[in-house]
């Protein structure tokens, strides 16, 4: 049993992923026999290219996709070179795990009234400093670049990145590498970048390709910060996927094969723009500069670092006063006053929303769990270890974008007469919980001394006992952690509950980016705080549950 | 309770190259003491007889406990005990805990618990069931994985190291309680080290590796 | 073989009668009690939202009707969705047992047979809705033929700020006029949203020399010399739109956040009472109220339809009847609530009723049945299809 459960695992995490890829395939040749169509034909092409946003939505897929990961790198990459194992850096770690929760669509909503020219940053600063009585008409959000949406991303993936960042500085033994650097004459930001970073960057290419991939193919995001003449095109996508006559199908179909591509491209861009850093970086090794600029990379590092967990924790904020506010109109920096109208309105839809979305979090993660354990269990005991090639199986429902396969899957779905529903949804959550939740536990699995399972062998505890009651209460901390991940994955997920759970599974998140489009940011911010505090729950509970059930045993704490 | 521990011609390889290769028997209560530097293989030497080789490596040969081959068993039905330099208590446990997982099943919850405090007072951490082990001094913390191994009554014992990490005058101690505590029960013992001393106070035969 | 025309007529329900028969209402009450009805309607205004959990509570307390709502974000996912399970073979028990909807949403169901029906005209609350006066029995000039039942009335008004409009405007041409003399404070929801076709249709009502073309179909008309002083109009006032034309609200309920926000002050809206609703509700200030043109503006009927394949039809149509119940729609219109207008005739009710509809007091912004005006009929929706079009390729990607 246990030896077949890799497998399975596999089978559970890319199984949906291919279908749904064969699904778009066919309709974009126009075959969809359930609608009397039968192929080949490359009309449904045909039509998409002769979309009149086409090349602005590619575009716009690219830049933001290309410009939100570079960024993000560069923020991660100074921040840690220059201030790793500083009290700062410790201060910023903290406060990593609660801003990476924060579900995308809650820091969308939250960033776009901060930013917006009526938001709460001109709000503050009106009209003492700006003069303006009334908001400017200046295009910041929806603006036709796409930068709006690329700060939203950023704000997203820099904590993403920073906790890959981590997680790799422990295995490349950052501080030798460092302090030899150092020694030989070459400050903070140059000796990392030098001796250090090459061998991270190793370890975090493949989440680096994630965030390229996801931040080309967002959905929720470019629908609350993205422009709109034309929108991206994952969101023309799901708009085509929406449009009552039936030929959209085929070309959302074609549009989800021509994401595939966009972003297979990028991937290739990505990494020639790799290989070029890499032969620069090796001229650079040689010209033995000790860096002159470091003081000032530091303090830009700390900085764009610092803004974006401020804006996620202001955004957050916003959306806290918004969902307590009475009247409010610009340029008052706070409501007139604050009620509890907005939280008897919609308190008690958000509650059924917030038992439907634990639901739903709950078994995928539950099921991910379980298939986890199992591989890591089976691992351990077959001694083979996960190789690059597993690795990148693990990676890749993360690398393809989910417009490209999830239109394909509902089409199979109905194809083949699955009824929609949670059930669906749950396994489409699966695809996306299981790499978080393996990825999670993995390293802290693979970190636990063998010799504990040595001893307790000899002591005459066969496998099972050696698992229930020795290895997993030693890493109840990591385990619970990365059931918190899996929460905070499914939580946030859009598009797999929209489009597999036909309008019949209403989460925090649908129902929040559904509210999104009514703009009433009385009940986003309401909608939103309940999914942030969605996410937020089990992150506390896995810090503060080890910590009580652990009490006292000193060898456990942190 | 008088077994001989035999390694068979045993050779273990990784990649066709030899890591180690021993043929030796080691008599009731005798002490054997493998030594050399370290990567020599003295460690995956006892994981072949624990039964936890790694997949990497190749064994061939064969452990007889008493004349019985228990090469193929799994490591909890091969009664051969182990201790290392490093502390492995289990952290979630109480000492008593740590202490009763080794013992064989059976008995009320009442037996165990007196026949766990009778054996702390006989090494002389009386009172002790209900600490957390990350209390504990590295000496006591040596005596009471030593306690437990043999409360699961091993039928040979292995050391790895399992005197390096205390300091001069408890390691002494520690080792002349092991050495003792062995010999009382007729235990065959296998030891690798680095430590000519530890080898000294084994006072048995000495295989040296690697020079 | 020669089974098959039997087994084939065995398969085929009859296309005339809806099972259960409607006319048999006990036997429908009957078979709702305990049925659950996926209402798919928009969810994009908290206010209607809030109003059919309402209508849930009550049928679940009259009738043992479980009402869920799944709010959508465009209600052609609903048919969407209809279609492909149709494609799919999903003939019963589908995903959807009621929808909101109406023009050309419930114009491409019926034409494809996608619908329950007919059963509007047998529901017993049937014998109040006011057929005279009112555009109950036709759809954006598509006849109804009873697969939908009307619940909401709706005309086009302008919600407007007084702090900082002095006069109403009574023409796209004064719309125009005041938007260039101050740009930047008017905009209207992206088409193809239905309240931004909305404000082209009306546009094109107010501004066409040829309003009996309209009620025909768009290939029947010439549509460019018909349509020549909308985009006329449009070319001019786009640079004076709020964000010069180059963003636009996704929705009408995102052009009250806009008005509270001080960003523009006047929007489109296609419900009398909105702007009243909206004030109670903190969403949007005191000072705004609403005007309809001189000419009179657009008026059409919000109805429900059943899809052919629910599983709880017995239910929907429970649900459909409480909606044209006198409570309901009471409800529905008392601004606090919704402000919608009723479907009914109150010289039909009974005087109990009558007198509630008489005492509720339409709030601030809202305009006296009198004052909204004449009403002017929708288009045929193919109008709607092709302004949408053309609508985007002009405007719907930046140059």
């Amino acid at each position: 049993m246990l030896r077949h459960l890799p497998l399975l695992t596999l089978v559970v995490m890319i199984g949906p992923v291919l279908a749904g890829l064969w699904g778009a395939l066919l309709p974009a040749l126009g075959h969809l026999p359930g609608a009397g169509l039968t192929g080949p034909s490359f009309d449904a092409f045909r039509t998409l290219l002769a979309w009149p946003g086409l090349e602005q939505a590619l575009r716009l897929s690219v830049t933001t996709g290309v410009l939100a990961t570079a960024l993000s790198l560069l923020i991660v990459v100074l921040v840690t070179a220059g201030w790793s194992g500083t009290r700062a850096f410790g201060a910023l770690q903290r406060v990593l795990a609660p801003i990476l929760s924060v579900p995308h669509a809650a820091a969308a909503f939250g960033l776009a009234f901060l930013i917006a020219p009526s938001g709460w940053l001109a709000r503050l600063t009106s009209p003492w400093l700006t003069g303006w009585a009334r908001p400017p008409d200046l295009l910041v959000i929806q603006d036709p670049a796409g930068l709006a949406m690329t700060a939203g991303l950023v704000t997203k993936e820099v904590p993403f990145l920073l906790l890959m960042t981590l997680a790799a500085l422990g295995q490349v033994r950052q501080d030798q590498r460092l302090q030899t650097a150092r020694t030989l004459g070459y400050d903070r930001v140059t000796g990392w970048l030098k001796c250090v970073f090459p061998a991270v960057y190793r370890q975090i290419r493949l989440p680096v390709y994630v965030v390229l991939a996801y931040s080309m193919s967002v959905v929720d995001v470019a629908m609350i910060l993205g422009p709109t003449r034309p929108p991206s095109l994952s969101v023309q996508i799901v708009k085509w996927m929406g449009d009552p006559d039936l030929a959209m199908r085929l070309v959302a179909a074609a549009g989800a094969l021509l994401q595939l591509v966009l972003v297979l491209l990028a991937l290739g861009l990505w990494r020639l723009g790799e290989v070029g850093v890499a032969r620069l970086g090796r001229n650079w090794l040689e010209t033995g500069r000790r860096g002159r600029l470091d003081p000032a990379l530091r303090l830009v590092g700390i900085g764009l670092g610092a803004l974006s967990a401020a804006a996620t924790l202001l955004a957050l904020l916003g959306l806290a006063v918004w969902s307590a506010a009475g009247f409010w109109a610009f340029p008052d920096a706070l409501p007139d006053a604050f009620t509890m109208r907005n939280w008897h309105r919609h308190g008690p839809g958000t509650l059924e929303a917030a038992a439907e979305t634990f639901l739903v979090a709950g078994a995928a993660t539950g099921l991910a769990l379980v298939l986890v354990l199992g591989c890591l269990e089976a691992e351990h005991r077959s001694g083979r270890t996960l190789t690059t090639r597993g690795l990148w199986l693990l990676y890749l429902p993360l690398l393809v974008p989910q417009t490209a396969f999830l239109p394909g899957l509902q089409i199979l779905l109905l194809s083949v007469g699955a009824d929609v529903g949670r059930g669906p949804v749950i396994l489409a959550h699966l695809v996306f919980v299981l790499p978080y939740v393996f990825l999670s536990l993995g390293d802290a699995w693979r970190a636990w001394d063998p010799r504990n399972a040595v001893v307790a062998g000899t002591l005459g505890a066969p496998p099972w006992r050696v698992f229930w009651q020795v290895r997993l209460p030693m890493l109840l901390r990591p385990i619970l952690t990365a059931v918190a991940v899996g929460v905070a994955v499914s939580v946030g997920q859009y598009l797999p509950t929209l489009l597999i759970g036909g309008g019949r599974v209403a989460t925090l998140t649908t129902e929040a980016v559904a509210l999104a489009s009514g703009g009433d940011r009385r009940a986003i911010g309401v909608y939103g705080l309940m999914q942030t505090l969605a996410a937020l729950l089990p992150f506390a509970l896995a810090t503060l549950l080890p910590a009580l059930v652990w009490r006292n045993r000193r060898g456990l704490h942190v | 309770m008088s077994d001989v521990l035999t390694l068979e011609q045993v050779c273990i390889t990784d990649g066709g190259q030899t890591v180690i290769e021993a043929d030796c028997t080691i008599a009731p209560g005798d002490v054997l003491t493998i030594m050399g530097p370290s990567g020599v293989g003295k460690s995956t030497l006892l994981a072949f007889v624990t039964g936890t080789l790694k997949r990497a490596f190749t064994a061939t040969g064969r452990v007889l406990l008493d004349g019985a081959d228990i090469t193929a068993l799994p490591p909890h039905r091969r009664q051969v005990g182990i201790l290392y330099q490093d502390d492995i208590l289990f952290p979630h446990m109480s000492v008593g805990q740590n202490l009763a997982f080794g013992m064989a099943p059976g008995g009320t919850r009442a037996e165990r618990r007196a026949a766990v405090s009778a054996a702390l007072a006989e090494i002389g951490l009386e009172g002790f069931a209900h600490r957390d082990p990350a209390t504990l001094s590295g000496g006591q913390a040596a005596r009471v994985q030593l306690l437990r191994v043999l409360l699961s009554q091993p039928r040979a014992l292995l050391l790895d190291e399992a005197f390096s990490r205390l300091d001069t005058e408890r390691r002494t101690q520690i080792r002349r309680l092991v050495f003792d505590m062995a010999r009382d029960r007729d235990l065959p013992v296998l030891m690798v080290t680095h430590d000519a001393e530890d080898a000294k106070a084994a006072g048995g035969r000495i295989i040296t590796l690697g020079d | 073989m020669k089974h098959l025309p039997l087994a084939v007529a065995l398969c085929l329900p009859l296309a005339a009668a809806a099972t259960p028969d409607p006319s048999d209402w006990e036997a429908v009450l009957e078979e709702a009690e305990g049925q659950t009805v996926f209402w798919n309607a928009w969810g994009g205004s908290t206010t209607t939202n809030d109003f059919i959990a309402w209508v849930g509570e009550r049928v679940a307390e009259d009738h043992g009707v479980t009402l869920e709502h799944v709010k959508l974000t465009d209600t052609a996912d609903a048919v969407t969705r209809v279609v492909s399970e149709k494609q799919a073979g999903t003939d019963s028990d589908g995903a959807i047992d009621l929808i909101w909807i109406n023009g050309a949403n419930f114009a491409a169901m019926k034409e494809a047979d996608l619908l329950f029906g007919p059963f509007a005209e047998q529901l017993p609350n049937w014998q109040y809705v006011d057929t005279e006066d009112k555009t109950v029995r036709t759809d954006f000039t598509v006849p109804t033929e009873g697969y939908e039942s009307p619940w909401a009335m709706a005309q086009v008004v302008f919600m407007y700020d007084t702090a900082d409009i002095d006069a109403p405007m009574g023409s796209m041409e004064e719309i125009l006029d005041w938007s260039q003399a101050n740009p930047g404070r008017f905009t209207y929801p992206q088409p193809p949203d239905f309240l931004g076709t909305t404000f082209l249709k009306q546009a094109l009502v107010d501004l066409t020399g040829n309003p009996a073309a309209l009620q025909q179909p768009v290939a029947e008309a010439d549509y460019d010399a018909v349509t020549a002083p909308l985009w006329a109009f449009l070319e001019e006032l786009t640079p004076t739109l709020w964000r010069q034309g180059r963003a636009y609200p996704q929705t009408g309920p995102a052009q009250l956040q806009l008005i509270a926000d001080g960003e523009i002050d006047m929007a489109i809206s296609f419900s009398p009472g909105e702007a009243t609703a909206a004030i109670a509700n903190n969403q949007l200030p005191d000072t705004v109220r609403t005007l309809v043109l001189d000419k009179g503006t657009i008026g059409n009927a919000s109805f429900v339809a059943i899809p052919y394949n629910s599983g709880s039809a017995a239910g929907a149509m429970v649900v459909a009847n409480f909606l044209m119940s006198p409570e309901a729609q009471l409800r529905a219109q008392d601004p606090e609530v919704l402000g919608y207008g009723t479907v009914l005739d109150m010289d039909k009710l009974p005087s109990d009723d009558r007198a509630a509809f008489e005492d509720l007091d339409l709030g601030i912004a809202t305009l006296s049945p009198a004052e909204l005006g004449n009403v002017q009929a929708e288009p045929h929706p193919s109008w709607m299809t092709r302004i949408a079009e053309d609508w985007a390729a002009r405007y719907g990607t930046a140059q």
